[in-house]
């Protein structure tokens, strides 16, 4: 589904990434970890095409096709979420009013008719209670005045309302108590199917205790240095990530 | 009423250009341009005014002609010459050979976004249209029921023949001619306006908007409304049009007076879109208006206004709270792109006991605009337990663009509560990139953001309007972020 081949960018003339080969397979889940400033979150913006990057070597391609060219917009028609770490507010657009938004916009991009209000309505009754969300919750104002909980489980609502092909979640684990976690990474694995798949960026091994991973990465220094499976993330919880950067140092 | 047919319409519609005078000498009303007694004069006799209205425009111009032109604004334009105007022009007549090919294009590419019909696009543009029988029921309904109810409400030329002594007991009254210069201009050359009178105790069951004066397409360079609600009762009035009204009139000076008498409740609600000049500043409408209210007793009077037209804009509706336990309140979206200049706000004047104002004020400006808000909450020493909240927020786009809020307070008596709220903010790259990444694209984004930005105020119209103001702020704002 989603391969990336020997991505660099850079932001302001600084290079971030140097180097990134992954390939993420449709019903797979992926983790990448690795300690601050490795470039876990640089590498979730430039997949979902922010602006302020800027590719300067390799490509990433979905479902085989280039996407280095396509707006961010443009991404997530195609099927790309990403839960952000630092959700913004936009004051006076109700959850509502914003999910049923990016829904008929992508709807729009497809060449198909808004979804019909009934529909939609019981789309979002239903997807609420699998995240657990209070009706009140949906008619407040976008990410004002939420607690991290809020906020991280509004972004899960929001997948699951638009069911993406690729879900990248960028550390939903932090700001999470740990009932908020369960809730989260219940949703999360409820809407894991063979077509889609996942990217979770993380610090910590405890979200990968409730969505397990197929696969583990290490990034380092804007490379991943080390992949395995699941046991790979037990062992950076016992020993810490320096280790990994002695080995590639050394 | 199934027994109306095309043909009484057209021929009520003959009948009644019959009963303006325009009918037989329209093509040669033209005035010589500039403005002095014989002028003023000329106006009146040409509107077969009664000689009390006549004197009365005397007494405004001999007191315009010793005015300056404010410059207190935070505006810069190059002044108007009073003399090379011309002061009276009859209504653009119906061009029988003109079809919507006639039009410009980007004005008929503007109204297919906001969704106005056909034939509200031929009325706008004086293009004769086709009668729709649908159109017939429902003003011949919305006469009929007004009627019913002793609800006045006409053209101010037909007001001063047919209820000389409303008009006479209260215009100028809230707007005095020497108020100020275009108030005074206002009063000495107004051209027509509407008249709106709603007896004690009826609650005039539906909007009441000019639209539905039929004969009365073109609002004109100077207009004057009047409206007065009598003793506990309640009228909620339309102003403007969500459609672009390309006008050749450079200058505007209208004046609107509202009168609340014990117990009244007057919702006012306006959409300003005159032409704004080009994306290079040049053209576009001066709008200097002077709208004001007065509450009697347990009185209230709510202005709503969204403003998204005009070069220049100076306007500040108010009210004078005058009865205890009156209201004001003031709800206002002024939108600036590209070259525009809005110095905008209200003035809040509480004379009576328990008297209560609220201001919200949501300026958005984009391009190289700059929007200002002015206010001014005034307590009087006598005005026992006043309050008053003001908001003030601006949202600005790009680098360009400025945003400006002078509140003034001015409080004599002791028991006032005054709250003031201002906040500035800017639509954030990472509030668009969090739309984008949701499958909304930056435009629609935009429009998202300021939409929410203005919710509170988009809240207080009625809900028609509501939906056009919300599509009008969308292309307002259009191709403001690169």
């Amino acid at each position: 589904m989603l391969k990336i081949n020997d991505l660099h960018a850079s932001i302001e003339d600084k290079s971030i990434l140097k180097g990134i080969n992954l390939e993420v397979k449709a019903g797979e889940v992926h983790a990448i970890m690795g300690p601050n400033g490795s470039g876990k979150s640089t590498l979730a913006s430039v997949i979902a095409g922010k602006e302020d990057y800027e590719v300067t070597k390799g490509n990433i391609t979905l479902n085989n096709e280039d996407i280095d060219e396509l707006a961010a917009e443009e991404r997530a028609h195609k099927g790309i979420f990403l839960s952000f770490q630092y959700p913004v507010e936009i004051p006076g657009v109700s959850v509502t009013n914003f999910i049923k938004t990016a829904i008929n916009e992508t709807r729009k991009a497809k060449g198909l008719e808004d979804m019909p209000a009934k529909e939609m309505l019981k789309l979002i009754r239903e997807k609420s209670e699998l995240l657990e969300i209070d009706r009140k919750f949906l008619s407040r104002s976008l990410n004002e005045g939420f607690s991290g909980g809020e906020k991280k489980r509004n972004e899960i609502f929001q997948m699951a309302m638009l069911e993406p092909k690729l879900a990248i979640l960028d550390e939903t684990d932090s700001g999470l108590d740990i009932d908020a976690l369960r809730i989260v990474a219940n949703g999360v694995n409820k809407l894991k199917s063979k077509d889609n798949a996942v990217v979770v960026i993380t610090h910590y091994q405890r979200l990968l205790d409730h969505i397990v991973p197929d696969f583990v990465h290490v990034l380092y220094n804007g490379r991943i240095v080390k992949s395995g499976g699941k046991e790979l993330a037990h062992e950076l919880e016992e020993k810490g990530y320096d280790w990994i950067k002695e080995e590639v140092n050394a | 009423m199934s027994k109306y047919t095309e043909d009484d319409l057209r021929e009520e519609l003959k009948t009644k250009e019959y009963e303006y005078g325009f009918y037989t000498d329209i093509e040669s009303d033209t005035f010589p341009n500039g403005l002095n007694e014989d002028i003023v004069r000329a106006i009146s006799k040409k509107k077969e005014e009664p000689q009390w209205m006549t004197d009365w425009r005397l007494e405004a111009f001999r007191i315009w002609k010793d005015m300056e032109e404010p410059e207190w604004a935070n505006v810069h334009y190059k002044k108007p010459d009073f003399q090379a105007i011309a002061y009276y022009s009859a209504p653009a007549s119906i061009d029988p050979n003109k079809t919507l090919d006639d039009v410009d294009p980007d004005l008929l590419a503007m109204y297919k976004k906001l969704g106005i019909s056909i034939d509200e696009q031929k009325k706008m543009n004086n293009v004769a249209m086709d009668i729709v029988v649908d159109s017939v029921s429902v003003a011949t309904t919305f006469k009929k029921t007004l009627g019913e109810k002793g609800i006045i409400f006409m053209s101010i030329s037909e007001a001063i023949k047919e209820h000389p002594e409303l008009v006479k007991k209260y215009i100028g009254t809230v707007v005095p001619t020497k108020d100020n210069f275009y108030a005074a201009l206002n009063s000495a050359v107004f051209s027509d306006g509407s008249f709106c009178y709603i007896p004690k105790g009826v609650r005039c069951p539906m909007e009441l908007s000019t639209y539905f004066r039929i004969n009365q397409g073109g609002t004109g360079q100077f207009e004057r409304t009047l409206l007065i609600a009598d003793e506990d009762s309640y009228v909620s009035y339309l102003e403007g049009c969500t459609a672009p009204s390309r006008d050749e009139n450079q200058l505007h000076a209208a004046v609107v007076e509202l009168i609340a008498l014990d117990g009244a409740e007057i919702k006012y609600s306006t959409v300003q879109n005159w032409y704004p000049g080009n994306a290079e500043g040049k053209g576009g409408v001066f709008n200097f208006v002077t709208k004001r209210g007065i509450c009697e007793k347990n009185a209230k009077i709510s202005w709503t206004q969204v403003e998204t037209g005009s070069a220049v804009t100076w306007k500040y509706p108010s009210c004078i709270l005058k009865g205890d336990n009156s209201v004001g309140e003031f709800y206002s979206i002024a939108v600036t792109n590209n070259f525009q200049q809005a110095d905008t706000g209200t003035k809040m004047v509480h004379l009576g006991k328990n008297t209560k104002s609220t201001i919200i004020s949501k300026g958005i400006s984009a391009g190289k605009s700059q929007n200002s808000y002015r206010g001014l909450v005034q307590i009087n020493s006598r005005a026992e337990n006043a309050r008053n909240f003001s908001q003030c927020d601006s949202l600005l786009m790009g680098n360009e663009c400025g945003a400006h809020t002078f509140p003034y307070i001015e409080a004599k008596n002791k028991s006032a509560k005054i709250e003031h709220e201002a906040t500035t903010s800017k639509i954030g790259e990472d509030q668009i990139f969090y739309c984008n990444q949701r499958g909304i694209d930056t435009e629609k984004a935009i429009a998202l953001i300021v939409n929410g930005f203005s919710k509170e105020v988009l809240n207080k119209l009625p809900m028609e309007f509501a939906v056009e103001a919300q599509k009008l702020l969308e292309i307002s704002l259009e191709g403001s972020v690169g």
